[in-house]
């Protein structure tokens, strides 16, 4: 690989981390009260640094701003660089451009576990979270065990096995969910709440929920960036990977259930957030070149960026109401990826 | 020092629905190059995924250099046979270099990718098969015969001492069929590469390779120099089709000519 290629992944890499930066500080300046972007930064500062601005601000934007909207902000960027990471590694494994965080049917799983939740009292709750992102987080996991014991043949786990079992415990897992409200008095009142999580919407309730799901999120994106050249050689297919020494079933293991951890991660504060999975690894592809050591940190810090920006809109277009940031993430997120695939067009063999 | 590259003693091998090879013995000397020959479905392709460990006997055992596949590790394997397989496509838009690049992942470790070592090996192994040129290209938009040459290339930048090809000149037309095998045969040579090639069109293989092995049902019928492999009882034994074995007028190694029956041109 040569030097500039290598400078030009440095440079996209701190380009995407500015960008991101600034999507931060922007939206959590924005809502429905205004906070100075200057004043979001110099709060920002003073919170991190021994060394203090005088406070020209009111107290109570400084409130908002800490407890309210920065929370929600990291979570939203939290979400997106899971997805965007979940998806390269779906794509990249499975060989298969279709591929979403959601193919092997975590967000039946998620759903069916948001929605039994929904039954529960609301007074349950374990590490300042509620049962709706516990029992998200595990039918998210426990789906992907399913699908994978089921997928498994003879010691092996081929990978057109697991996507066709994927697809229908999908099926079955969300005909179930729909029996579930429409068996329940109670959920068909809610219905409004399983379709908020259905649709996407980062629900975060302060620092507690960001301390647990940060450290799943960051360390699963690392540990993605530290084995990318492993998911480099599934290019060549399962065979040519073990032609190039790689121990294909275990790294199968190893890829599927990062994947899986992340998208479980990212779904219990965020809902079925869809598009940012798919659009923002071809994207970054489309950019970068598919080497996944590139494709990997660019494609979280995009993705995170990618969601501030939508989650902001969701929560401010017509403010005080909120839209769902799924519908945003599909309505941005589809005609600018038609764009750079109608740019790239030529080359970009999907 | 082991001479011995490979040594299979009888290896047998099945997939679940019957016997794909029976009671193997082959042993291959380093620096030989070995032409692998047989009818469609004979075991040839069974035999190179043994060999590479992708498929395990279910009797008898392979020796690579002296150690028994069966308790290698793939990443170890890897650096001893390189493979070239009989099909290759890469999704997504790979470079041409990033390809041969994956040829040094036996090479790789987490925390360090790869090294001016890794990058010379690539820029070395392109050059030697002579696609230099195509390095900044996109592998999926290169014709077929740049496709094996890459292919080729990615196979030789792991440095292995013996390199597996599955018909490395189907469908392709004699300038590229050639160029290979005057590729193959040159880094047998100075390289002292050891391959092993299963090859269908049985001219070149009497051309380029000093020893064949003729595969049917799983066995192996003859084992020897194309002037003892190459002859009209093995070949009609091996094919069921009646040939004329002559050789030919300028190396005197044997060709075969087909005879067709009466609806032939006479």
């Amino acid at each position: 690989m040569r030097d500039f290629v290598r400078r030009r992944r440095i440079s996209v890499i701190l380009l995407l981390l500015a960008i991101l930066v600034i999507c931060v500080v922007a939206a959590a300046a924005v809502g429905t009260v205004y906070v100075p972007f200057a004043d979001v930064l110099k709060i920002c500062w003073n919170k991190l640094s021994p060394f203090n601005f005088t406070p020209t601000w009111r107290s109570v934007d400084e409130t908002i701003i800490l407890q309210v909207r920065l929370p929600r902000v990291i979570g939203g960027a939290l979400v997106g660089a899971g997805l965007a990471t979940a998806g390269v590694l779906f794509q990249g494994l499975l060989r298969n451009p279709m591929a979403d965080p959601y193919i092997i049917g975590t967000s039946a799983g998620a759903a069916l576990g948001a929605t039994v939740a929904m039954l529960l009292p609301l007074s349950m709750a374990f590490l300042g979270f509620g049962m709706v992102p516990l029992l998200a987080f595990a039918g998210a996991l426990a789906t992907v065990f399913l699908v994978y014991y089921l997928a498994r043949v003879g010691g092996k786990t081929p990978v057109v096995n697991m996507l066709l079992a994927g697809f229908v415990v999908s099926a079955m897992l969300t005909a179930l969910m729909f029996l579930i409200i429409s068996m329940s008095d109670k959920l068909y009142a809610k219905f409004h709440s399983v379709y908020a999580f259905l649709m996407g919407g980062i629900s975060v309730a302060g620092w507690g929920q960001i301390a647990v799901i940060a450290p799943i999120i960051v360390v699963g994106i690392l540990l993605a960036r530290l084995w990318a050249f492993r998911l480099n050689a599934f290019a060549l297919g399962e065979e040519g990977a073990a032609h190039v020494g790689i121990d294909v079933e275990r790294s199968k293991t190893v890829f599927l259930a990062l994947g899986s951890v992340l998208t479980a991660a990212a779904v219990s504060i965020g809902g079925l957030i869809g598009f940012v999975g798919l659009v923002i690894p071809h994207s970054m592809r489309l950019v970068l070149g598919p080497d996944h050591r590139a494709l990997i940190p660019c494609s979280a810090i995009a993705g995170a960026a990618f969601l501030v920006i939508a989650d902001t809109l969701a929560r401010t277009l017509h403010s005080p109401g909120e839209t769902h940031v799924g519908i945003i993430t599909a309505l941005i997120g589809a005609p600018v990826f038609i764009y750079l695939l109608r740019r790239g067009g030529k080359e970009y063999a999907l | 020092m082991n001479t011995i590259a490979i040594r299979m003693n009888r290896v047998t091998f099945s997939y679940s629905n019957g016997a794909v090879l029976r009671d193997v013995d082959l042993c291959v000397q380093k620096g030989e190059m070995v032409g692998l020959i047989g009818p469609n479905g004979a075991g040839k392709t069974t035999l190179i995924r043994l060999i590479s460990g992708i498929l395990d006997a279910r009797q008898g055992d392979i020796q690579l250099d002296g150690m028994d596949t069966k308790k290698l590790k793939r990443s170890t394997i890897a650096r001893e046979v390189a493979v070239v397989p009989q099909q290759f496509n890469v999704p997504f838009a790979y470079k041409v270099e990033e390809v041969v690049m994956l040829g040094r992942t036996p090479f790789m470790k987490p925390w360090h990718d790869f090294s001016a070592k890794d990058r010379d090996v690539v820029v070395r192994t392109m050059d030697t098969v002579g696609i230099g040129r195509l390095a900044r290209r996109c592998f999926s938009e290169l014709s077929g015969g740049e496709r094996q040459k890459v292919v080729l290339a990615m196979a030789l930048a792991q440095e292995t001492a013996l390199l597996l090809l599955d018909e490395p000149t189907a469908h392709l037309d004699i300038s590229h069929q050639v160029e290979i095998l005057e590729l193959l045969a040159d880094m047998n040579e100075k390289g002292r590469l050891t391959i092993i090639a299963a090859m269908h069109d049985l001219n070149l293989a009497s051309a380029y390779f000093r020893r064949l092995v003729l595969l049917k049902d799983g066995a192996v019928i003859a084992d020897g120099s194309p002037g003892q492999v190459l002859t009209s009882s093995t070949i009609a034994s091996a094919y069921s089709v009646p040939v004329h074995i002559q050789p030919h007028p300028l190396t005197g190694v044997p060709q075969v000519v087909v005879l067709p029956s009466g609806n032939g041109h006479r």
